[in-house]
């Protein structure tokens, strides 16, 4: 060991090559890249089949999304929560869940958030939005880390957990919004109080909406890049959610793994909500925008890394501020947003279905119980390295 | 051969000039398959050789890239295996795709239920399992549970279903793996029944034993190519074994005596039971030396796995203790045990020892991760690791293109190299093998095999556990066989024969002499 540490200490090697998964979304994010222009490609066709000029509707679309201060801020603004919630979903994937919750994490985030503002506390600044922004991540966190604890415990399935949180979520959030009694809440416009100013995230540009809420979310998608793929405790969610077996041979608990994963999955949702309530709104409205779902292909798309998942949330931030104008400048109805999206969803899905099928045939190989598949993979890689004159060889003669 | 095969008895399959590719690799280069109706034909070759490549070609699995088949005689050209089960194949998979909550007769209908009509004839289909069962010698009852069944009757069913399907010839991918020796024999004559039904039987194995035992005729491939045909009685196990392997067989590792010193892992009276609450171990002790191989042998299912996990602290013992250096480690987890001296090569490479996606960087970090100079405070070391890693490759050998490689990409046997290297580079006190070189070819299992010896000679103990006898004979220098979750004999090596040890695997055989391991 000591004769392999000295060795260590005149290692030339360059800085985290040693991580596959770090760099290796790159080309991952660059097919996902192709999967969304052909998505375009088959938008074109459908805005051409419903009657309207494709290149009128995409020029508008990418306007309203880029074309001046203003639309480049409502862009940031719609991506700042996806990409926030998207985190979340990929922190909770790579440790093996499916965090369907992020709309319930939100709610109470966004929900706790609006409140603590609304109490119109008399803290500076300095004190009273780090406060509202922290509450809220825990809140979401909790709400987060409950079905991964059922998990852990019972086996209880995360899809049905979390689904059945998020409903839960919405009634508490309508009770909270009903008791104004209670709570510094406004019933008939079923939202929180205005927010002090104190509590809230400062905007950023002037004539625009943009606040401070994406500086966060870029700031959290570095943090959790750095915590996936540089510490013990990113190393753990990984080995979890890639292979059981193995993280329970290392002595990783998976049970303890994954209820923190989730813990930070709904913090970074809650986080989300808060942002949208504290920097966009001002105050928390009962409504629900749906976020927390569209953040799951957020972060599909991203393929669960954090700089993917930046990545997909801007474009799916571009496509829902650049549809007002579509719909106002092209006449384009601005539901075709939404079928955009669903073909960005479904492309890059078939892109992950082809890259798999691509592997020869190893989905045989994938599926648990074939274990014919398996064996001959196995066949594969064990001839792979050994055997390059295989081809070269004659036949032997025939029985 | 070739006169036989072209004029003698018709032929139940005939394969020829089989190639299969996959990107990068020829799983199959050439193979020709020439079985005769109504008999029972092996397929031996090394894990990897190709066999069951060609065996999901014939099915009707994957498609051939080249090459010719013919079953009963007509050219084929299977799109999937439910054409193949209609040209009357039948395949008894090593692991069985049977459905454990299904009965009996459920699980031989299976897939052969009828698509015209949505009413099953349950009573018709009880009768026809319950003839079949009769002709053939197939006793099983057909209301039973399947996952309540021993493995040998839910093997029974495997082939009662193929029957049922109205399979001529079956192929079946090493069916003893997973079988007692008396449920070995069973098979055999189940085997030796549907022959004399005028049935063909596709035998795969890498067991020459086996060969021997069943078959009529052998065709051995080797590395994706046919090496040869033998009329069983006409050939030994030395030909078959060198065609296998494709030099001269060291039958024996080369190996100077042991020098055992003090205990350094003792189990005293382990009380486990298994997934289903069964008792698997039942008051097992044993103990492991310095400077000593521990082998234990045994049939598959008589509590190795569960065993294996209590050392291992991937299970918790009911009852009984576990030392360690004289340090008691029962029911520790693994981390703690790994700090205390314990190393442990995995059975399951793919599921246990390595996250196949992983880097082997990342690899080396399995179970170290926490350590200096891995980690510290929480933050991975990475070009530590890197370079570490990087020397560890080159110690042992492990051939890939750099530590970032994914452990995937692999060959079995540089995977089970990095795995060795990992574990014993944390130089522990004991040694945990677990079947080290299965499924590896035979120069990583020599190389396996001699860091074994020589980490015996440097001190360390080593428990060896093994389903594979040679292995376990070659190796040990004290020899414990398990039966039914207890040790029930202890030999040193060289002086015990094969039958001897065969028997105590079957529960039998041998006088009281044999006394239980202090």
């Amino acid at each position: 060991m000591s004769t392999l540490q000295s060795r260590t200490s005149t290692s030339p090697r360059a800085p985290a090559t040693w991580l596959t998964q770090a760099w290796s979304a790159v080309p991952a994010l660059l097919s996902s890249v192709g999967a969304v222009v052909v998505a375009l490609l088959v938008g074109a066709l459908v805005i051409a089949l419903t009657g309207d000029d494709a290149v009128t509707a995409y020029r508008a679309l990418f306007a309203g999304a880029f074309g001046d201060r203003r639309a480049l801020g409502e862009t940031l603004v719609a991506a700042t929560p996806l990409i926030l919630a998207g985190l979340g979903f990929a922190v909770a994937f790579r440790a093996g869940v499916f965090n369907i919750g992020l709309e319930g994490q939100l709610v109470l985030g966004a929900l706790t958030a609006g409140l603590i503002g609304g109490f119109g506390f008399g803290m500076p600044a300095m004190i009273y939005l780090p406060l509202a922004l922290i509450a809220a991540a825990v809140a979401g966190g909790i709400w987060g880390a409950i079905p991964g604890f059922l998990k852990a415990k019972t086996g209880a399935h995360e899809v049905i957990t979390t689904i059945m949180l998020n409903y839960l979520a919405f009634r508490v959030s309508a009770a909270a919004i009903g008791a104004d009694d209670v709570f510094p809440v406004d019933p008939g416009s079923r939202a929180t109080e205005r927010a002090a100013e104190a509590s809230r995230l400062p905007r950023l540009l002037e004539g625009t909406r943009l606040h401070a809420g994406i500086v966060l979310a870029l700031v959290a998608a570095v943090i959790l890049w750095y915590l996936l793929f540089c510490t013990t405790f990113g190393y753990r969610i990984r080995a979890v959610g890639l292979s059981r077996g193995a993280a329970a041979y290392a002595g990783i608990r998976w049970g303890r793994t994954i209820t923190t994963a989730m813990f930070v999955s709904g913090l970074l949702a809650g986080l989300g909500g808060a942002a949208d309530a504290l920097g966009l709104q001002g105050r928390y409205y009962d409504v629900r925008v749906g976020y927390g779902f569209t953040a799951i292909a957020v972060g599909m798309v991203g393929r669960n890394h954090p700089a993917g998942v930046v990545l997909a949330g801007l474009l799916f931030g571009a496509l829902s501020s650049g549809a007002t104008r579509m719909q106002n400048t092209a006449g384009t109805s601005r539901e075709i947003v939404q079928v955009l999206q669903g073909l960005v969803i479904l492309s890059v899905a078939a892109l992950v279905a082809i890259s798999h099928l691509r592997l020869g045939q190893s989905l045989l190989g994938r599926l648990p119980s074939r274990r014919t598949g398996e064996r001959v993979r196995s066949d594969r890689t064990s001839e792979a390295v050994s055997e390059p004159e295989l081809e070269s060889r004659p036949n032997p003669p025939a029985i | 051969m070739a006169e036989r095969s072209a004029d003698g008895p018709a032929l139940a399959v005939e394969m020829r000039g089989i190639i299969k590719r996959f990107p990068g690799v020829v799983a199959n280069a050439g193979i020709d398959l020439i079985v005769a109706k109504g008999e029972i034909h092996a397929l031996l070759g090394e894990n990897g050789a190709g066999k069951s490549t060609l065996m999901n070609v014939l099915f009707g699995i994957y498609h051939p890239d080249e090459g010719e088949i013919r079953v009963d005689g007509r050219g084929t050209r299977f799109t999937g295996p439910r054409d193949a089960v209609g040209a009357g194949l039948g395949m008894v998979h090593q692991h069985f795709m049977l459905i454990p909550r299904f009965t009996v007769t459920e699980n031989v209908i299976l897939g052969s239920e009828g698509s015209s009509t949505f009413r099953l004839d349950r009573q018709a289909a009880e009768r026809r399992v319950a003839d079949l069962a009769e002709a053939y010698g197939l006793r099983v009852d057909p209301h039973a549970r399947l996952g309540d069944l021993p493995v040998g009757m839910q093997q029974r069913v495997e082939i009662l279903r193929a029957l049922y399907q109205g399979s001529r010839t079956l192929i079946l991918d090493e069916p003893t793996a997973l079988l007692t020796p008396q449920e070995v024999d069973e098979l055999y004559r189940i085997l030796q029944r549907l022959r004399e039904g005028g049935g063909t039987i596709i035998f795969i194995t890498h067991k020459l034993r086996e060969v021997a035992a069943i078959s009529d005729r052998v065709t051995v491939i080797r590395r994706g190519r046919t090496v040869g045909t033998r009329v069983t009685s006409e050939t030994t196990a030395t030909e078959l074994a060198e065609l296998m392997v494709g030099r001269e067989v060291v039958l024996r590792v080369d190996r100077p005596p042991a020098t055992p010193g003090e205990p350094v892992l003792v189990a005293e009276d382990l009380v486990a039971s298994g997934i289903r609450g069964e008792a698997a171990l039942r008051g097992l002790s044993l103990t492991l030396r310095r400077g000593e191989i521990l082998g234990i042998c045994g049939v598959e299912g008589n509590g190795q796995a569960e065993l294996v996990e209590i050392l291992a602290g991937l299970r918790k013992a009911d009852k009984g203790r576990v030392i360690l250096k004289g340090q008691p480690i029962t029911n520790v987890d693994p981390k703690a045990l790994r700090r205390a001296g314990l190393s442990y090569i995995p059975e399951d490479r793919h599921n246990r020892g390595l996250v196949l996606d992983f880097s082997l960087t990342e690899n080396v970090l399995l179970g170290n991760a926490d350590e200096p100079p891995f980690s510290h405070g929480g933050r991975i070391d990475g070009d530590t690791t890197q370079a570490l890693t990087q020397s560890l490759m080159e110690q042992f050998d492990v051939r890939a293109p750099s530590p970032a490689t994914p452990a995937r990409a692999l060959s079995g046997g540089n995977q089970q190299k990095l795995i060795i290297a990992r574990e014993l580079h944390r130089q522990p006190d004991a040694l945990l093998a677990v079947q080290p070189t299965r499924g590896l070819d035979v120069g990583a299992i020599e190389f396996v095999h001699k860091q074994l010896v020589q980490e015996r000679d440097q001190g360390r103990g080593v428990l060896l556990i093994s389903f594979d006898l040679d292995e376990i004979l070659d190796l040990s220098d004290r020899i414990l066989v398990l039966f039914q979750g207890r040790i029930v004999g202890e030999y040193l090596s060289g002086h015990v024969s094969r039958t001897e040890l065969g028997l105590r695997m079957g529960g039998r055989g041998g006088d009281e002499h044999a006394a239980v391991a202090d």
